[in-house]
């Protein structure tokens, strides 16, 4: 078991012509993940070093059953490819452009919310999802994630930020520790799929025992996750927020990374996940040590 | 990007948003000039991106060309709160009957845009919201259906502004709002939004946030650029294309990811030190980019030690110590470096690191976070 993806996951690739696209779509293949198409206007008939590229998403579907989109594109293509994609019956959406308007992005998830309730987005500005030895869709190195071993205790990371899911990837590798899935859920103000999403997945997972999240500063998706977390969530917990030295009404580079009104910092955020049970480290290499503990005592 | 007062209202000006006839004017002959054109009685406003500024004596009334020369004199180059005062704004001065509050925002939360409307205007919302939080209405709008009048009228009726007011108020918020969606908007706010004793409303104010990300749709936007007030670290990191923010502390910072760049703030400030910048070079960290960011940091005075925190995923790590090396080269520090480097190929890159004949006093390796944090704060002197 895994969350969202899993070996099954047939992988089309919005933008597989293009320089981001190709380099992540091909590395995606290489670790096994079933990319069976790629999608560019225009470009129909040509091939990806073996995959073969359509006109629209509606036929690489229909050529190839589909179910899970990744889209490479520019931050002016990705609204039309994203509603596009859904239209299309896909099933799973991981967006991975950085920079797409905030006014774009409330439009999208409002009109996936309306007109696609069965299409989950993931990002934008996200890394993808990797369900190790299953399923790599974006940009994660998959060489650096812990296959997940059948008795377990198996880790499910879900996060805000990249660089510190792969530390966090990183480190259980080290100390031999599974990961079911790890997800990446992007820094952008209105993301596809919240924290909340991840945890109730993880939750119901029976491959997954205990989570590690990776917040930071801005907005509050960390208090409603640890909402959540008080009410639905049995399985062990460890976290990091970033941005506790992060100065209030500056863009730490996310662009939903800011402190406004004195709201979204890191210490409400790590105070709300502690009230609700969660061990919060001070840094990312502590939160995973609290993980370490968590499975020991297991 | 925030807009000055000015600037936002020449914004809303685009979206049909009434508002004082006025200029802008960087000296007291110019401050004479607008006025002049304005008619008197005109307001002269500092413009600068802090509340307080009436308080400071950074907002007066002036009568004639004496007590313009006199006011404007005294408001360029006014300090408020750390804001030095370099433009005024001069428009012709309202007849303020009454005095609301309006503002649209993204609601994270929520994912909806939200409007805050308020018949209590000429004070900080923040203020409004602890005394009297009944006086705001709410009002959460679904993105792809938008504001309608009629939501606009009962959002104005369920704020008790004056009936005179409410036909006008609403008019106004249906064309804030084109402003705030079509003109991207983060924060578009008008505060005091007035009604004047002839019964019009008019925009006494302006704050507008633009969200940096709908700049390539915004040709118009580079203006407002060009007047963006920088430190001379900032203007340098954004000529190299640099995710750069300017801090106050001594250990300069390069990391990869905004995420790992964060994090390296925290963990520097976690062993007493102070961090003297944000800066995150992104996924691809050769050599190139590491020049670029090398000579940011070098033009910071303050900076005492450089800690450079590197995870590789899939830039491995021995080809960005190839280009740390190589970027140590070109750039003549004027502090030692600290390096972490972790992730693919670690070790390599380590090793390359270790024999690049660089000394010691220059460069010096750790193998976690939290050692190498230490070893900079140590030699840039606790904060």
């Amino acid at each position: 078991m895994a969350i969202f993806v899993n070996e099954k996951t047939k992988v089309l690739v919005q933008g597989l012509t293009g320089g981001q696209g190709r380099f992540h779509g091909l590395r995606n293949r290489d670790y096994g993940t079933q990319v069976v198409a790629g999608v560019t206007p225009g470009k129909a008939g040509q091939d990806v070093e073996g995959i073969k590229i359509y006109d629209t998403v509606e036929s690489a579907v229909a050529a190839t059953g589909a179910t899970a989109s990744f889209i490479a594109v520019p931050p002016k293509a990705a609204p039309a490819a994203i509603l596009e994609a859904a239209r299309a019956g896909i099933g799973f959406v991981v967006c991975i452009t950085e920079g797409v308007p905030a006014q774009d992005e409330a439009r999208v998830f409002a009109t996936l919310q309306r007109d696609f309730p069965k299409t989950r987005l993931l990002g934008p500005n996200c890394p993808g999802i990797i369900s190790p030895g299953k399923c790599n869709i974006g940009i994660t190195a998959g060489e650096i994630a812990a296959l997940p071993t059948a008795k377990g205790p198996n880790v499910g990371i879900v996060s805000r930020s990249g660089t510190l899911t792969y530390q966090a990837l990183y480190e259980l590798k080290q100390r031999n520790i599974g990961v079911s899935t790890c997800v990446g859920i992007g820094g952008d103000p209105v993301p596809g799929t919240s924290f909340v999403d991840c945890l109730a997945e993880f939750q119901s997972d029976p491959e997954t025992h205990a989570i590690i999240m990776i917040g930071e500063i801005g907005g509050t998706a960390e208090e409603e996750a640890a909402e959540f977390i008080m009410t639905h969530v049995t399985k062990p917990m460890s976290a990091y927020i970033a941005g506790v030295t992060a100065p209030a009404g500056k863009k730490m580079g996310h662009a939903g990374a800011i402190v406004s009104g004195g709201k979204g910092t890191a210490q409400g955020k790590m105070d709300a996940l502690r009230s609700a049970g969660v061990k919060v480290g001070l840094n990312p290499t502590e939160a995973c040590e609290l993980m370490v503990q968590i499975i020991a005592s297991m | 990007m925030d807009l000055f007062e000015y600037q936002g209202k020449q914004y809303f000006a685009r979206y049909d948003i009434a508002v004082s006839a006025g200029g802008v004017a960087l000296t007291i002959d110019e401050a004479v000039a607008q006025a002049e054109l304005a008619k008197y009685p005109v307001v002269i406003k500092a413009q600068v991106q802090v509340g307080g500024r009436g308080k400071a004596g950074g907002i007066k009334l002036a009568n004639n060309a004496e007590e313009v020369r006199l006011h404007a004199k005294n408001i360029l180059g006014m300090n408020i709160k750390g804001h030095i005062v370099k433009r005024v704004w001069v428009e012709h001065a309202s007849d303020i009957a009454e005095e609301y509050y309006a503002s649209f925002t993204l609601d994270r939360s929520a994912k909806r845009h939200l409007l805050m409307l308020s018949a209590q205007g000429g004070v900080e919302i923040e203020h409004v919201a602890v005394v009297d939080p009944t006086a705001i209405v709410k009002l959460h709008i679904n993105p792809v259906e938008g504001l309608t009048l009629d939501a606009a009228k009962r959002a104005v009726v369920d704020a008790r502004i004056t009936e005179k007011a409410q036909d006008g108020v609403a008019a106004m918020l249906v064309k804030l709002y084109e402003c705030f969606t079509k003109g991207d908007c983060d924060l578009a706010e008008i505060n005091p939004l007035i009604l004047k004793s002839n019964g019009e409303v008019h925009a006494l104010d302006a704050k507008v946030t633009l969200d940096d990300n709908a700049a390539f749709r915004h040709p118009e936007w580079d203006e407002y650029r060009a007047t963006e007030e920088l430190d001379e670290r900032e203007s340098l990191a954004r000529e190299k294309n640099l995710q750069y923010i300017g801090l106050d502390g001594s250990v300069g910072i390069i990391a990869n990811g905004a995420g790992l760049a964060m994090s390296t703030l925290d963990v520097v400030n976690q062993v007493g030190g102070k961090a003297a910048n944000f800066l995150d070079i992104g996924g691809g960290a050769n050599a190139e980019l590491m020049t670029a960011a090398l000579e940011v940091i070098n033009s910071d005075i303050n900076v005492k030690s450089i800690f450079i925190n590197i995870f590789g995923g899939i830039t491995r790590g021995d080809e960005v110590a190839k280009g740390i090396v190589e970027a140590i080269k070109r750039v003549k520090l004027r502090a030692p470096i600290v390096i972490r480097l972790d992730g693919t190929n670690a070790t390599e890159g380590r090793a390359i690191i270790a024999t690049a004949g660089i000394a010691e006093s220059q460069l010096i390796s750790r193998a976690t976070m939290l050692e190498a944090a230490r070893s900079a704060v140590e030699i840039a002197g606790k904060k």
